[in-house]
C-alpha cells in the first residue's frame, strides 16, 4: 500500500562549520517503512546530515518536518526542546557507531532496555523486566545476561544491546550511524541480518549512514550518494549500484574489492 | 484486455566516466508490447543488449530516453520516471524477475528466500512456506537443502531456488533472464511447464533463452534485439 504523505521531509538542509561546509542544500522525503542509506567517504557530510535530520545538530538553514503518530506534520526545529526529547525517546531510535555512546555502561543490560520503557510511562517492574528479557533474546543475547553490565559484553553484543534498547519502544523511525563499523566481518554479518529482519518485521523506517556499499545493498531500498556535503546521486539502491551515473559514484562502485 | 507492458522508443547508453567520459550506445528506439498470456523472447547475439532491456524494465538500469509503461493495479506507471517507492511497489505487485544469479542473504534458509515474496503480499507464514516447499518438490531440490541458506548450494541448486522464488507469486508480468542456464534436461522440462502454466493464468512473459529447445517450446513471439542497435557513429 502506498501511503500518501512522507514520515520525514528535509528541505534545503545546510550546515556550515564556520567557513567549512558540513552539508549543503539537501532535500528528500522519507516514507513509512522505507530504508534510506547515506553513503560517501569520510568527510562527505553524511553524519552531519544524519545529525541535522535527527535534531542532534541545529542546521544553519533549511527545515525538517516529521509526521507524528497523531498524523500531524510538525517542523522539528519549531518544537520545544522537551517535545523534541520526547520524540527521540518514544517514536525514534538512534544507534551510534560506538555502543558506549548509546548505552549506559554502568547499569545492567536489562536496565538499559527497561529504562526506555520507563521513559514512556511503564511502571510495572515485572512487565518491564519481562519485556527487557524478551528483547534481549530477540537480539540473540541469552537472558542469563540480563543483570550483567554492558562492560562485560563483547563489541558485537554491545551493539545488539544498543539495538534492543532502541527498538523496545516500538519506534517508527531509527537512525543508524555506521552500526557495523569496528566489528569484525562475521559479527557484522550477524548484526546486519538481525537489523534486516527486525526492520522488515516491524516495518520501521530507517536512515543509515555507511561507507560500506555492501551494507547499503543489503539493508536499504534507496540510497543517496554524498560528496563534499552535497547529494550527487540518488535512487533505488540496486539502480545506483548496478548502473551508477555520476563520475564519483562510478568511482565508489568500481573501488569495491571482489571476494 | 489492457496491454500489461509497453516499451516506447527507449534508448540506453553507458558513459564511462573513469575512461575519460567515453560513451557506449547500447540500444536505440526499443519498442515492443507484451501480451497477457503470451511469452515473448528476446533474440540476438550476446552483447546486443538483451539483459539490459530486462534490467531497464525492472528499474535496475537507468534509461536515457523513452517510456516503459506498465499497468500497475489499474494505474499506468512509467518506470523511466517513477519514484523509487513506486518502482518497489511495481516489483512487489506487478513485475517479477528471475535472474541467473541469486542474491544470497546470510543466514536466511532457502525456504524463507522463496516464501518471502508471498509474505510481502500478505500471505501468512505457514501457507507461504508450504507453497515454497511445493515449488522445491516440483523442481527436484533435495529436501535436506530446504532449510539451509543457499550460499553453499551448487549453481543449478541456486538457480532452482531463484526459479521457485520468481514463479511462486502471481505477478502479471514476469521477466526471465536465462532461467534454464544451469539446469539438466529434467528440470528444464519443469521450467517449460511452469511457463505454460503462467501463460494459462494470463501472465505476460518476456525472456532470454539461450537453449534453442526451450525457446521453441515456449515462445509466442520473437523480438529481434539487433534491430535496436544504435547506428554506428562514423
Amino acid at each position: 500500500m502506498i501511503d500518501d504523505s512522507p514520515l520525514l521531509r528535509a528541505t534545503g538542509v545546510s550546515k556550515f562549520y564556520g567557513p567549512r561546509t558540513g552539508c549543503l542544500d539537501v532535500s528528500f522525503d522519507l516514507w513509512p517503512g522505507e530504508v534510506l542509506a547515506l553513503v560517501g567517504e569520510s568527510g562527505s557530510g553524511k553524519t552531519t546530515l544524519l545529525n541535522c535530520i535527527s535534531t542532534r545538530l541545529l542546521p544553519t538553514s533549511g527545515s525538517v518536518s516529521y509526521r507524528g503518530r497523531d498524523g500531524e506534520t510538525r517542523d522539528l526545529y519549531k518544537m520545544t526542546e522537551a517535545e523534541r526529547r520526547f520524540l527521540m525517546r518514544t517514536d525514534w531510535g538512534f544507534v551510534h557507531q560506538n555502543p558506549a555512546d548509546g548505552l549506559r555502561m554502568t547499569v545492567s543490560a536489562g536496565a538499559n532496555v527497561g529504562e526506555r520503557l520507563m521513559a514512556v510511562g511503564h511502571r510495572h517492574y515485572g512487565d518491564i523486566r519481562a519485556a527487557a528479557g524478551d528483547w534481549l533474546s530477540r537480539v540473540e543475547i541469552t537472558t542469563d545476561r540480563l543483570d550483567d553490565l554492558p562492560r562485560t559484553f563483547s563489541g558485537g553484543m554491545r551493539q545488539r544491546l544498543q539495538i534492543a534498547r532502541n527498538l523496545v519502544t516500538n519506534p517508527r523511525l531509527v537512525f543508524m550511524d555506521e552500526p557495523t563499523g569496528g566489528l569484525d566481518v562475521s559479527v557484522q554479518a550477524r548484526l546486519l541480518d538481525l537489523v534486516r529482519s527486525l526492520v522488515t518485521d516491524l516495518d520501521i523506517a530507517m536512515v543509515i549512514v555507511t561507507h560500506d556499499l555492501a551494507v547499503a545493498r543489503l539493508l536499504s531500498d534507496r540510497m543517496m550518494v554524498m560528496k563534499d556535503g552535497r547529494v550527487i546521486e540518488s535512487g533505488l539502491t540496486d539502480r545506483v549500484l548496478d548502473d551508477p551515473q555520476e563520475p564519483y559514484t562510478q568511482l565508489l562502485v568500481s573501488s569495491i574489492l571482489q571476494v | 484486455m489492457a496491454t500489461p507492458l509497453l516499451v516506447s522508443d527507449v534508448s540506453k547508453s553507458f558513459t564511462m566516466h573513469l575512461r575519460d567520459g567515453m560513451t557506449i550506445p547500447v540500444l536505440s528506439k526499443v519498442r515492443f508490447a507484451l501480451e497477457a498470456g503470451k511469452c515473448a523472447v528476446l533474440g540476438g547475439p550476446s552483447g546486443v543488449g538483451k539483459s539490459s532491456i530486462l534490467k531497464m524494465l525492472y528499474g535496475n538500469y537507468a534509461v536515457d530516453n523513452g517510456q516503459i509503461l506498465v499497468n500497475h493495479k489499474g494505474d499506468l506507471i512509467d518506470i523511466v520516471t517513477a519514484e523509487p517507492r513506486s518502482i518497489l511497489s511495481v516489483r512487489r505487485e506487478t513485475i517479477g524477475y528471475v535472474s541467473q544469479f541469486l542474491q544470497v542473504l546470510p543466514r536466511v534458509s532457502a525456504v524463507d528466500v522463496v516464501a518471502h515474496p508471498l509474505l510481502q503480499r500478505g500471505v501468512d507464514h505457514v501457507t507461504a512456506r508450504s507453497r515454497a516447499e511445493e515449488m522445491f518438490d516440483r523442481l527436484n531440490l533435495p529436501e535436506k537443502l530446504w532449510h539451509l541458506p543457499p550460499a553453499t548450494f551448487s549453481g543449478g541448486e541456486q538457480q532452482r531456488v531463484n526459479i521457485a522464488r520468481g514463479f511462486i507469486t502471481d505477478h502479471p508480468v514476469l521477466l526471465l533472464d536465462e532461467p534454464t542456464a544451469s539446469l539438466d534436461a529434467v528440470n528444464r522440462a519443469v521450467v517449460v511447464d511452469l511457463i505454460r502454466e503462467k501463460k494459462k493464468h494470463n501472465v505476460a512473459l518476456l525472456g532470454i533463452f539461450h537453449d534453442a529447445d526451450v525457446r521453441e517450446e515456449v515462445a509466442d513471439m520473437l523480438i529481434d534485439v539487433a534491430a535496436f542497435a544504435p547506428e554506428l557513429a562514423a
